[in-house]
């Protein structure tokens, strides 16, 4: 049998030493986080707003497990210590059916309820769905380069780098894809995420509540340049963009097909750009690049192997 | 001519490739320093032949196990300086220039690949090899040889992982490789092709464990041990093992595939070429879903008897507990795409794997409060061992409740890949499996080795940990709220986020005490033996463990005992029916057996021809292997005998040494 030991500390000393530590944590997180933008507790825009609410929800249903578990582990840890002779000891104790009910049921019951959140929510956020408005829909193509973020507008024949201008209360249908590694396109003041990827095209519905500039991310490792690929949403008063888009769309710099295979190439920290845009099909181009084995790809080994397959096709036709 | 030959024997390997950064370098250095002085010291004492004999060549599962772990446990250290590089990093945010881009990425992958695949998995499989046998009273696990393989596919693997400091580079695409970033087009060099060799090598080596114990478990118990008179660590090995034996084919299928890729122009997982990385993907959390249950259930099994043992009380619904842990292993292969929500599945599939994944916290949580009712009217104790378990019911709720949070999709999509999620399954792989492992090794020191170990450094360990993990974990779930995501070397200072990660700094530094705690403990431990000699049950036991010697002779049970109840070891002091070592019999052990190793070191050289693309190498490595298989599979004479007077001897000594001890 084990002795045991007279306890290093008294028990005074043990609760001011953890009271002391418990504070300095507390103090230390408020002291750095104090006046810090909370962008996915304080949101800007409508499906954002929604997701906050959803998070809300899920935290204070999890809260009817979390609170019982951490009282009932103190309170039989302290009563049933082995020092508590006076504490009832029943070692031969297999279970309890009742109480084991409780514990299978009560979980089975707060998931039911979260099923049905998740149900409703998940189909109502669903990133494909339009958002209902009267306002008519701005559409804006994402592009992720490496590594770099393109906004096409086609109905404003304006693009835009690393930069997304749009106006607040109205719809913006973003379609995303990817001319480099998978990327993940996160505007946390505005929506969450989707991931953006070559050949496909992924679709996300986003509206800011507010005039605001809202940091956007790339939340997928896609390279060397992948922490410096950030970008910014400016949402303003409509006439505002209007105004903006009405100047845009006589940038000095175009963008071209020739003009977007530079730009493609990989480069870190390119600053702000806007663009004329001169190929209004750029966006369905780029998809096209990776939809057939025959397509012209970047890399010099696909070339060479795609040369050989555009013989094959060619042979077949004579 | 030269440039041939030169590309024959040396594939794209070249001088230049032994150049790194000095940060790197000076961690290869180290580890090449390390290794020369082990080298030097084993010469020097003459230790070689007794390292050969005793340890390198033998198939008994203790030493196996025993070896699994000190190879963990180096690999810890290892993957935990990646981390406090990597914290270092985001806290300076880059303002020291140390790290480049490119480097602080092969960091966090190397972190990320070496805690799951060698120190994780390491510390598990270590455990299958100590406790079961012993639990389920058995002398050896089915199949002996196959483990010795196991293992050395493991150091093989582990020798490729950390080659990189030396030689190359190592993957910088995340420590599960997404195409396209991992294909040839964006990642051309050795790194990715490390990652995959090492993780292939090793996943070979794992699924050989799960076959391993999932048959011991099944043919080997004890007479009388039925399927629910199992400890429940066992059964905890049961539902890992089977998960092993499914989902790890599905890793070196889907790493073979990606090898292909890259070596022979294949196109499974590359868009241009009809191939799709989606499919990769998914592949990849097929299997690393279940991996992480492959990594907790252990951890529950080890909870569960610790909680019991400290409590001197039956566990709290031990049916209810088999339930629940088998419903986790069926569960578990039904939510893996709750690891890209975000790749636009479309509402009703993400619905589903959302609403599967809540489910299984409802068994989660089953098996949280059984614990607590354990100790409810039981005599706790407060060991080290139980220390561990209270600050994994805190930690583990908290990464529960933070989980469930992300099963609900439309959620997920502002948690997802920010450092919220990284929170979160550090607080599971922390706080379940490593605070379980940390459990299990206090718990089950003794048995090994004869003596405890020092209480007072076990607990300063202990509070260094809970409380540096606190603190490195919490500022990371309010990083994610403010929009931080995972894996970047530098960030706008504007952004206001280098506070809270110097913040998570300082938890990782506190972290680090815990760890030279847990040195220190190991250290002084082994100094002061003597004082701290202990019989075969020093926490008064309930499961067959705690009759065998301590440390167990090599055939661990001179008599193999019969079980009739649950918790038969508690039951036998009970009734007074302990058996006696009076009528022994002869006993076989196989003899120990070099072709692992030879397997090993063949399986080495063929992942490091791969790499390089030397091919002569692969081939020579192969055939070496094939025949290392074919002599040990037709030697007519594995096995050697204990005889009946010798089993008798050492079993008589063992009681003498216990009643001085």
């Amino acid at each position: 049998m084990r002795k045991d030991k007279k306890r290093p500390l008294g028990r005074g000393t043990q609760v001011v030493i953890s009271s002391v530590i418990g504070v300095a944590i507390v103090g230390a997180l408020a002291a750095v986080s104090y006046g810090r933008d909370i962008p996915v507790l304080n949101p800007h825009g409508t499906i954002a707003d929604q997701q906050y609410l959803l998070i809300v929800i899920t935290v204070a249903l999890g809260f009817f497990v979390v609170i019982p578990v951490f009282i009932l582990l103190f309170v039989i840890a302290w009563k049933y210590r082995a020092g508590n002779t006076k504490a009832k000891y029943e070692p031969e104790l297999e279970g309890n059916r009742k109480l084991e009910a409780l514990w299978w049921g009560i979980p089975c019951l707060i998931i039911l309820i979260l099923a049905g959140i998740t149900y409703i929510s998940t189909h109502a956020l669903d990133p494909y769905k339009p958002i209902e408005s009267d306002v008519t829909p701005v559409r804006v193509q994402v592009v992720s380069l490496e590594w770099k973020w393109l906004f096409i507008y086609p109905d404003y024949n304006v693009a835009t780098l690393n930069f997304m201008n749009i106006p607040k209360e109205t719809p913006i249908n973003l379609t995303l894809t990817s001319d480099a590694p998978m990327n993940s396109f996160w505007v946390p003041a505005l929506a969450g995420q989707v991931y953006t990827m070559t050949g496909m095209r992924t679709q996300l519905h986003i509206m800011a509540n507010t005039v605001g500039v809202f940091h956007g991310s790339s939340a997928n490792i896609s390279g060397e340049g992948f922490a410096d690929m950030t970008f910014t949403v400016h949402a303003m008063d409509e006439t505002d963009f209007v105004q903006w888009a009405r100047t845009a769309v006589h940038s000095p710099a175009m963008l071209t097909s020739e003009s977007y295979a530079e730009l493609a190439k990989p480069s870190k920290n390119v600053p702000d750009t806007t663009y004329m845009l001169m190929t209004p099909t750029l966006f369905d181009d780029i998809m096209m690049k990776y939809m057939a084995p025959s397509s012209p790809s970047s890399s010099d080994a696909d070339t060479k192997k795609t040369d050989t397959m555009e013989h094959m096709h060619m042979d077949g036709m004579n | 001519m030269t440039s041939d030959l030169q590309s024959f024997l040396f594939g794209r390997l070249t001088w230049a490739d032994f150049v790194h950064d000095p940060v790197m370098a000076a961690s290869g250095g180290i580890m090449v320093v390390g290794l020369l002085g082990i080298i030097i010291g084993l010469t020097y004492f003459k230790k070689w032949k007794w390292l050969w004999k005793n340890w390198l060549t033998a198939l008994d599962p203790k030493k196996i196990g025993i070896m699994y772990l000190i190879v963990s446990g180096i690999m810890l250290l290892r993957g935990f300086m990646d981390a406090v590089m990597v914290r270092f990093q985001q806290a300076t945010n880059d303002s020291l220039g140390v790290l480049s881009s490119d480097h602080f990425q092969q960091i966090f992958s190397a972190h990320g690949s070496i805690m799951i695949f060698f120190v994780a998995m390491g510390v598990i499989a270590g455990l299958f090899n100590l406790i079961v046998p012993q639990q389920i009273g058995s002398r050896d696990v089915a199949f002996p040889f196959l483990n010795s393989v196991s293992f050395w596919l493991f150091v093989a693997g582990m020798i490729i992982i950390n080659a990189p400091l030396v030689v190359g580079e190592f993957s910088n695409a995340g420590w599960l490789a997404y195409p396209p970033l991992s294909g040839l087009e964006y990642n051309p060099g050795t790194g990715v092709d490390y990652w995959i060799w090492s993780l292939q090598v090793a996943g070979i080596g794992s699924l050989l464990t799960g076959i391993n114990f999932f048959v011991t478990i099944l043919t080997m118990r004890a007479p009388g041990m039925n399927m629910m008179k199992m400890p429940i660590f066992v059964w905890s090995v049961l539902g890992s093992t089977a998960l092993i034996m499914v989902v790890f084919p599905i890793l070196t299928a889907t790493l073979a595939m990606l090898s292909l890729d890259r070596l022979i122009d294949t196109n499974f997982f590359t868009t241009g070429g009809g191939g799709n990385p989606m499919l990769y993907i998914n592949l990849i959390w097929a299997w690393g879903h279940p991996e992480v249950y492959i990594l907790v259930l252990p951890a529950f099994g080890v909870f569960s008897e610790v909680v019991a043992t400290f409590s001197k009380k039956r566990l709290f619904g031990y049916a209810s507990m088999v339930w629940a842990l088998m419903a986790i292993t069926v569960l578990s292969f039904t939510v893996w795409l709750h690891h890209f929500f975000t790749m636009g599945a479309g509402a009703d599939v993400n619905t589903f794997f959302g609403i599967m994944t809540m489910i299984i916290a409802i068994p989660t949580g089953v098996k949280v409060f059984n614990w607590i009712f354990t100790m409810y009217k039981g005599r706790v104790t407060f060991a080290t061992p139980m220390l561990w378990f209270m600050g994994f019911v805190v930690t583990f709720t908290i990464g529960g409740l933070t989980g469930v949070m992300m099963s609900v999709p439309a959620a997920d999509f502002q948690f997802h890949n920010s450092l919220f999620l990284v929170a979160h399954f550090h607080n599971m792989i922390i706080g379940g499996v490593l605070f379980g492992v940390f459990s299990a090794f206090s718990y089950w020191f003794p048995k090994f080795t004869g003596f405890r170990l020092n209480e007072r450094l076990g607990r300063y360990a202990f509070w260094c940990w809970l409380i540096g993990f606190i603190v490195a974990f919490v500022p990371l779930y309010i990083l994610g709220f403010m929009g931080a995501v995972r894996r970047l070397d530098h960030y706008d200072p504007s952004m206001g986020w280098q506070g809270l990660f110097i913040v998570a700094g300082i938890g990782v530094m506190l972290i680090g005490v815990g760890v030279v705690f847990q040195i220190v403990q190991v250290i002084v431990s082994i100094k002061q033996r003597h004082q701290n000699r202990v019989g075969n049950d020093p926490w008064d036991g309930r499961t067959l463990e705690w009759l065998t010697a301590s440390p167990p002779a090599e055939y661990n049970f001179a008599t193999i005992p019969t079980v009739s109840t649950r918790d038969a070891f508690w039951e036998m002091k009970k009734t007074h029916t302990l058996p006696k070592d009076t009528d022994v019999e002869a006993i076989w052990l196989p003899k120990n057996s070099a072709n692992g190793v030879v397997i090993g070191i063949a399986s080495l050289a063929f992942g490091l021809g791969v790499v390089w693309h030397i091919w002569w190498v692969v081939v020579i490595s192969l055939i070496i292997a094939i025949i290392a298989i074919i002599v040990k599979l037709t030697d007519d004479h594995p096995d050697r005998q204990l005889s009946a007077k010798t089993v008798a001897r050492m079993a008589h000594e063992y009681t003498l040494k216990e009643n001085h001890g």
